[in-house]
């Protein structure tokens, strides 16, 4: 080990020493270390390369403010982790890190010829250059960029760690344990309220785990905390959000820091509703700009501070520092005590308060008031820089491996903007702080902007006598964006910040500017002439720090993502070799195969049994409503397009729902089983909707009509026997209900029981067949349809899927409401007028069909289409044309919506919505595809047996 | 995730319970047929979508089912009040 790390200070461990590696590399740190301490103390300066100009960069910072040192981590196969913050990174035994954005290798990076050529890489370079012609982008401007910029790879496998979620609701949740966080929490120890008191860190204590002297009252705090019983303290866990009404959402990190394989989720969520927020996030220290503020080893005051009482680790062995503001005395004092070489302390100020200077003087430092680093020597690390007097020339040159920056400080507003609190503008500060709060919730300590680190000088940029168009002084150092960058902007004409940042990318990294925000908004203001104020502020949106989609995501992926509803009947179809289709959330036998046959062949010998024998089918996702009350045939008549008043008890009718635009929502056969209690039926995915729909009307348009609504979709199991033996398989099953044709017509329904079990049964079909659709108690709907099996044998029974039930509807000339309608589709468009009862004074909907562009010529209508190459099958979507030799872009007259090939005709038949189309009958129109151009010849929707003898059976 | 009072239930409840159901306070026309194109297609699209107090209606979808009014502030995203269905407007 190289002599950075300190004999004696820090909170590390060195009784448990830890080997990792870092790009190949194995070294050795302390459990407590972090990547970036743990590296530091080897002497490695070099963590990684910037996006754009490939520079070399180190570490910034020493917490979750840094931008630079970004690296990789892999903890086995799908668990490679890009862009973590090597000061956030803790190190393990078997830690496997990288750098990244470098190539072939991090200290002879080939994409470093970016930087050279930077003056010819300015804001909006990639805007202004790779403009045109479009296809370059795809081809070569964005793959080149891609490779060259960037930042880390990321990961390519499904990610097999589990991730969990919680909920928690307390009373009053602390972000922050730093001194002002813990402070907050101890006195509401003494309180009855439930307290949560979250820390990104792993240990908590914030600021005060770089002060020694604070550390006898961290341990007595921590241990009250820990005996109070109303506290929970959550550690590794970041608060990343705050959304309304005090909802915070935070990931608690458990596993990461461990040596894998751990056991155990990776990751939790956590969304905590809380009475009361105290954000206490602490302040982040400004870096200051100046040419050459991006080598490795130039770095905040504070961070050294913190690697130095932390982790133990001297980040130089002769340390300059260049001051704007108090606070970086106290941290080379620091360094000084401890036993670092200062090489001086540079201040940008005239001067300073009196007991600095003799705090220096006692320690024996070397002063440059009036001074400004110009430029910094070393480009893997730092060797020396050069001061000068403000605007002055060049003075001396200091020999130095580290540069402290202390530019002052910016309160952590984020999540406190994230709940919409206000801002004000502080000048002494050169920062915002929070104003008035939106949510119940206040700031304490650093970031309400009170803090004991003395003050400084707000600016832009450090005086130099050099041309500042030449030079590279960095405001975000992740994206690259330096203080010419943001100057150009305004030359060219950008006055609000919103823009600025945009054009230049400044704070838009992984960071969101965290430490560079503030000196953008400084050099805007010079730049602009006007006041920081006047510019505007850009808004902080969660998350703070970046999280996983893990976490986000937690249980909800693969067969979790979404519920999959299954009916009582689908435990029968899996055994019996269905292959299934999802509708809505219903998982749907699509066709049943038997061996060697391809969904073609199962669907034709399914339609052709349909047609001759009896086919079985599972219809139990239909959407059912229970509509029950005096007023129940009112409301319906009210609801749907055609009237309802007269439907005799014991009969069925196809209705028609409409939105009150007029156009089609939904559709379904209903019954009236007595004069006050109807059986609705929806579409499979329409149910809820519907539901909602009629709710709304009855409960706050209606509220006078005595009518209940009872979704019963999950209660009736649907079995649909459909063909010419379907009554003679269900009769000798049915007891109370005559089945013959005189005493049970199509469109009937009937209660009985069937195989001793009640049924309703409806004589409907959606076939045009003969047909039934029994309806049972879900929980005997498999022992029903197994019965059925059984007996049906002796007449060739068939079980058939949705794919064959839209073929043979197809053939009849029966819509689909979603598939044939799109939400602009009326009752008239589709060919329904027939279901609107016109002589109705009102239903939902009827005024809407008078507006002139419903009534206007020329609308998309819904007609079948018959290709004049019979076994030509179109595809459904397929855009239709008059013209087929007309240019590009062609008139479009509408689309395919259904398109089957019909075993019963021998042909193709579709449907299509076409402008004007029913006033086109006969007409030949042209469907281009790719390969060739389709024709056919408009028709009529009934394909099929028009007359619908097959019915009346 | 707001948190929203369901004035049915009496209890304040997690967005996620509820659905919100457009501006509230437009009543279906009683005569929709004597009304003319302008007036039902102001009834049917115009919504007043103002900057600040906006009264709303919500259902307690995952509750108890029923649809009630609300005033919200649309800049800061706090109601003001919910109130039921057939009240005066607030
Ligand atoms: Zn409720």
């Amino acid at each position: 080990m190289s002599g950075f790390r300190l004999p004696q200070c820090g909170r590390i461990d060195r009784s448990r020493p830890v080997s990792f590696s870092f790009d190949g590399t194995v070294y050795q740190g302390y459990a407590g270390d972090t990547l970036a301490s743990a590296l530091l103390a080897n002497g490695v300066m070099l963590l990684g390369r910037s996006f754009k100009y490939h520079r070399p960069r180190g570490v910034l910072g020493a917490g979750s403010e840094e931008p630079n040192a970004l690296v990789s981590v892999t903890r086995g196969p799908g668990r490679f982790t890009p862009n973590l913050r090597a000061t956030g990174v803790e190190i393990y035994g078997g830690l496997t890190a990288s750098s990244q954005n470098r190539w072939p290798s991090l200290k002879t990076d080939l994409g470093a010829i970016n930087d050279r050529l930077g003056m010819f890489l300015p804001a909006g370079f990639y805007n202004k250059t790779f403009m045109w012609p479009r296809s370059f982008w795809e081809r070569l401007y964005e793959p080149a960029i891609r490779r060259m910029a960037g930042l880390g790879e990321a990961p390519t496998e499904i990610d097999p760690d589990h991730y969990g979620a919680t909920y928690a609701h307390c009373d009053l949740l602390i972000v922050g344990a730093g001194p002002a966080g813990i402070d907050a929490a101890l006195e509401a120890s003494a309180t009855s309220k439930r307290v949560i008191l979250i820390d990104e860190q792993d240990e908590p204590g914030g600021g005060a785990l770089a002060d020694p002297a604070l550390w006898p009252w961290l341990e007595e705090s921590l241990k009250d905390l820990a005996a109070a019983p109303n506290i929970t303290v959550l550690s590794r866990t970041t608060a990343f959000g705050y959304y309304h009404d005090n909802f915070i959402g935070a990931v608690e990190r458990l596993t990461d820091h461990l040596p894998h394989p751990a056991a155990g989720l990776r990751e939790k969520l956590w969304r905590i509703r809380a009475g009361e927020v105290i954000l206490a996030q602490g302040a982040i220290e400004r870096p200051l700009v100046f040419a050459g503020n991006d080598v490795p080893g130039v770095m905040l005051a504070s961070a050294a501070r913190t690697f130095l009482h932390r982790y133990g680790v001297a980040v130089g062995k002769r340390v300059a520092l260049m001051a704007a503001h108090d606070s970086g005395w106290l941290d080379i004092f620091a360094l000084a005590r401890a036993g670092v070489a200062v090489a001086g302390i540079i201040d940008v100020r005239e001067s300073v308060a009196a007991p600095l200077l003799t705090e220096a003087e006692q320690l024996g430092l070397t002063i440059h008031l009036g001074h400004s680093v110009i430029d910094v020597h070393g480009r893997l690390a730092v060797k020396g820089v050069t001061i000068a007097r403000n605007n002055g020339a060049a003075a001396a040159r200091l020999a130095c491996d580290a540069l402290l920056m202390a530019g002052g400080w910016t309160p952590s507003v984020h999540l406190w903007s994230h709940s919409k609190g206000s801002l004000a503008w502080r000048d002494e500060l050169g920062a915002y702080v929070p104003d008035r709060a939106n949510e119940q919730t206040r700031c304490v300590g650093a970031c309400s902007g009170k803090w004991n680190f003395g003050s400084g000088l707000v600016l832009d940029a450090l005086p130099t006598p050099r041309d500042p168009a030449r030079i590279k002084a960095f405001v975000d150092f992740q994206n690259d964006v330096t203080a010419r960058d943001i100057r150009l902007a305004v030359r060219e004409g950008f006055k609000s910040i919103e823009h600025i940042k945009r054009y230049t990318t400044t704070g838009m990294a992984t960071d969101q500017g965290k430490t560079s925000n503030l000196n953008g908004l400084q050099i805007a203001s010079t730049a602009l002439g006007l006041p920081v104020v006047d510019i505007g502020l850009t808004t902080f949106r969660p998350p703070y720090t970046p999280q996983t989609f893990g976490a986000l995501a937690g249980h909800a992926k693969d067969a979790l993502f979404q519920p999959t509803r299954k009916t009582t009947i689908d435990g029968w179809a899996e055994e019996n070799g269905a292959v299934f289709e999802l509708v809505a959330q219903w998982r749907r036998a699509r066709y049943f195969p038997k061996a060697g046959e391809d969904m073609h062949a199962a669907v034709n010998r399914e339609c052709r049994a349909v047609r001759a024998s009896v086919g079985i089918f599972d219809a139990s996702t239909l959407g059912k409503i229970e509509v029950v009350g005096p007023d129940a045939a009112e409301f319906l008549n009210r609801m749907y397009t055609n009237p309802w008043k007269a439907l005799e008890p014991g009969r069925c009718r196809y209705g028609l729902l409409l939105k009150e635009d007029g156009f089609i929502t939904d559709d379904g056969v209903s019954a009236r089983l007595a004069p006050d209690r109807f059986h609705l039926t929806t579409t499979t995915g329409g149910a809820a909707r519907v539901l909602n729909m009629m709710e709304d009307y009855l409960q706050t348009e209606w509220p006078d009509l005595n009518v209940w609504l009872t979704s019963t979709t999950e209660q009736w199991a649907v079995i649909a026997l459909q063909g010419p033996l379907a009554r003679k398989l269900l009769e000798p099953l049915v007891s109370g209900i005559d089945l013959s044709e005189q005493a049970f017509p199509h469109m009937a329904i009937r209660e009985g029981t069937i195989c001793g079990v009640p049924t309703r049964l409806f004589r409907v079909s959606f076939t045009g067949e003969l047909g039934f659709e029994i309806n049972v108690p879900a929980a005997y709907g498999r022992a029903l349809w197994e019965r059925l099996m059984a007996d049906g044998a002796a007449y060739d029974i068939t079980p058939y899927g949705t794919e064959t039930m839209h073929v043979l509807r197809a053939e009849k000339g029966f819509i689909i409401v979603g598939q044939d309608t799109d939400g602009t589709v009326t009752p008239y468009d589709a060919g329904l007028d027939w279901a609107v009862g016109k002589k109705k004074p009102d239903f939902v909907g009827k005024r809407s069909l008078a507006r002139p562009d419903i009534a206007a010529a020329g609308r998309k209508q819904l007609v079948g289409l018959l290709t004049d190459d019979p076994a030509d099958v179109l595809e459904e979507g397929a855009q239709i044309v008059a013209d087929p030799a007309q240019a590009i872009p062609m008139t479009m007259l509408g689309h395919v919506t259904s398109s089957y090939w019909s075993e019963t005709l021998g042909r193709s038949i579709a449907f299509a919505l076409v402008a004007g189309g029913q006033g086109r009958l006969g007409e030949t129109l042209h469907i281009p595809m790719p390969d060739k151009v389709v024709t056919a010849k408009v028709s009529g929707m009934v394909f099929y047996d028009p007359a619908g003898a097959r019915l009346n059976v | 995730m707001l948190l929203i009072h369901c004035p049915y239930c009496d209890e304040q409840r997690a967005e996620l319970e509820f659905a919100y159901a457009g501006e509230a306070h437009i009543a279906r026309p009683d005569d929709p047929a004597a009304m003319s194109d302008e007036d039902w297609q102001y009834y049917l699209f115009v919504r007043a979508n103002p900057r600040g107090r906006h009264h709303e209606r919500w259902r307690h979808t995952h509750g108890c089912g029923r649809f009630f009014n609300a005033v919200r502030d649309t800049l800061s995203d706090k109601f003001e009040v919910t109130y039921k269905a057939g009240e005066p407007r607030r």
